[in-house]
């Protein structure tokens, strides 16, 4: 409190011409950036409420115009955005809980100076980060487990990220005190027990950093999906969506009626507007309450660089 | 209280007495270790096949080697494609690393100079959102917006009396494009660990530097950009280190028939002729090309920096 008062006087006396006109051009500066940042998005709702003409047409340029619902009816008719939905949320709280499970065991245990061969294993561990087998030679071994075209080849080649190891690990070794853990050794406590009925009880913060980290990795990943999975009917949604957004394969289910071709080409404009809307919604309502978490996760990151 | 400690000390380094203490701590170690072993070792053994001519049935170990032994880097240094891949990979990391280094620090620094807190948690979580969108939704976004018969830049831009241009799908403007939109996307996201590190810095230097009269552009240039220079650093390195692992996920999406002479990376190169063709010999030596060539140049960026500064990662 006292150093934001003691600012607050510095610059009551020493607020001279040049910085006032400094934080002038700071605020413009931001608030142009947030502008166009806004603009972007609400543009891009905008465009999702809009009639297709208005919007092939180009008249749409910042408020919906001729206000409709046509482009979310015909995206919901699509039996895939939904089979995609539901997917996408089946993989990313089952991955979101073993991902989480395995790097807060493995991160606590690795946090302990106690533990023998500690710097060997997060020697070998931490190579990884630099050097890697690639794409193929991880191809062929998911193949060879016959995890290919089922949920856990989405879920378990990346189910430890390197990074969210650290961050557990530093989270523990600083913030969980070692008397506690002499405290407890004293009572007879073994170490599986000290850790779920004292740690994590303790490091809820860094638990909800570290499932957000790997529950968005998850929800947003197109890629494994890609490769991993060939059944349409286990798709996520992010690989249905580059269907339909970028490789502009529309589904007759939501243009069928549809035969003549410039209202066909109107609609799709639309149809794409509106699933990027339904794509991004449930992440970009979320975050804002979530962000603290976001940040916090930065800088315990940041502690150990 | 001192003696007890001493002991505890002199306990705690006889390795048997460190084992009879945490050997249920291997249990939480093993999930995390099969982990790595099978999807980060197992892959490096299935390295071999680089030299091998891989044959589904006979497996990683049973297939025949090659001959000779590097007839696939042969092939590998004798396409002109390789050229394109490493010169566009390195292109684009390059440029990333040149344009989108700065903006985020600039960024941080600015929102540091606010004084009104509302405003300020605005500015940050509307910066924030983009960060938030996939890579399918962002590459969407981007051909949207820059559609040549209706994209609303590319309206705005005729509002100037320019373009139309074919950003999207030509090849000159696939570089920018790239690193464009990567900074719009995450500018505000990477500006969270700058603005956590000038948090750290000290008021009485600026206290200091108010009372020898220097105004706030030279109070960022003497207090505030030194005070995260260790910070910078690292990140340096960081970004330095993953040179080679341009994103994949977005320039294969953003890849169309004409913008190839410059979308064509080596990754993308590798999963095209290893997933898609079933070459999994030779795309296996294209991505331990990358994979070498990235593991040389941490190591030399981490020795550099030690040299130049007390920061380095190891």
């Amino acid at each position: 409190m006292s150093e934001v008062t003691a600012k607050k006087k510095g610059k009551a006396i020493r607020k001279t011409k040049f910085d006032l006109i400094f934080d002038i051009v700071i605020y413009t500066l931001l608030s142009l950036l947030t502008l166009s940042y806004l603009y972007i998005l609400i543009f891009t709702v905008s465009a999702s409420f809009s009639d297709p003409n208005a919007v092939y047409s180009g008249r749409v340029v910042l408020w919906p115009v001729d206000f409709t619902l046509q482009g979310y009816q015909r995206v919901f008719q699509e039996k895939m955005l939904w089979t995609g939905y539901l997917n996408s949320i089946i993989y990313m709280v089952v991955g979101t809980l073993i991902s989480t499970f395995l790097t807060l065991t493995g991160a606590y245990a690795l946090s302990r100076k106690d533990l023998p061969g500690r710097g060997v294993i997060t020697g070998l561990l931490v190579f990884t980060m630099f050097f890697s087998g690639g794409i193929i030679p991880l191809y062929l071994i998911v193949r060879s487990l016959k995890l290919l075209n089922t949920m856990w080849a989405l879920i378990l080649p990346g189910a430890i990220s390197m990074s969210n190891l650290i961050i557990a690990r530093t989270f523990f070794a600083n913030s969980i005190p070692d008397g506690l853990l002499d405290a407890a050794k004293i009572d007879g406590c073994m170490n599986t027990r000290f850790f779920f009925s004292i740690v994590l009880p303790l490091s809820k913060p860094i638990i909800a950093v570290i499932a957000l980290y790997y529950g968005i990795g998850i929800w947003n990943d197109y890629f494994n999906a890609m490769i991993y999975i060939k059944t349409r009917s286990f798709y996520p949604l992010q690989l249905f969506l580059r269907e339909i957004l970028i490789s502009s394969q529309t589904s007759s289910a939501m243009t069928g009626d549809v035969l003549e071709q410039e209202l066909l080409a109107q609609l799709q404009e639309i149809i794409k507007y509106t699933l990027i809307v339904v794509g991004s919604v449930p992440l970009l309502v979320i975050y804002p309450f979530l962000q603290k978490y976001f940040v916090q996760g930065v800088m315990i990151g940041s502690l150990k660089g | 209280m001192k003696e007890q400690s001493k002991t505890a000390v002199a306990r705690r380094k006889s390795l048997r007495f460190r084992f009879s203490n945490t050997w249920d701590l291997y249990f939480f170690l093993i999930p995390t270790l099969v982990y790595f072993a099978i999807f980060h070792y197992a892959p490096m053994y299935g390295l071999q096949i680089a030299f091998k001519n891989f044959k589904t049935r006979q497996g990683i170990w049973g297939s025949p080697w090659a001959n000779p032994v590097w007839y696939h880097f042969e092939r590998l240094f004798s396409t002109s494609l390789l050229q394109t891949a490493l010169l566009n990979t390195l292109a684009l990391s390059f440029y990333s690393l040149i344009f989108g280094f700065l903006p985020p620090i600039i960024l941080a620094l600015m929102l540091n100079q606010v004084s009104n807190v509302r405003f300020k948690r605005f500015v940050q979580t509307v910066s924030y959102a983009p960060h938030f969108i996939s890579v399918v939704v962002m590459v969407s976004m981007l051909f949207c917006m820059f559609s040549t018969t209706n994209g609303i830049v590319t309206r705005l831009l005729a509002v100037f009396g320019l373009g139309p241009y074919p950003i999207t799908s030509e090849a000159q403007y696939f570089r920018g494009l790239y690193v464009g939109s990567d900074i719009w996307q995450n500018m505000g996201f990477s500006a969270i660990i700058y603005i956590a590190a000038l948090s750290g810095i000290s008021p009485e230097l600026h206290e200091a530097a108010v009372i020898d009269g220097a105004n706030k552009a030279q109070r960022i240039w003497h207090v505030d950009i030194p005070g995260i220079l260790p910070t910078i650093t690292i990140l340096l390195i960081l970004r330095s280190g993953s040179i080679m692992n341009v994103g994949f996920q977005k320039v294969y999406l953003m890849q169309t028939s004409l913008n190839l002479s410059k979308s064509e990376i080596l990754s993308t190169y590798v999963y095209k002729v290893g997933l898609q063709d079933g070459d999994f010999s030779f795309s296996t030596a294209v991505g331990m090309f990358n994979s070498i060539v990235n593991f040389i140049l941490i190591i030399s960026v981490n020795a550099i920096t030690r040299r130049l500064s007390e920061t380095s990662l190891w």
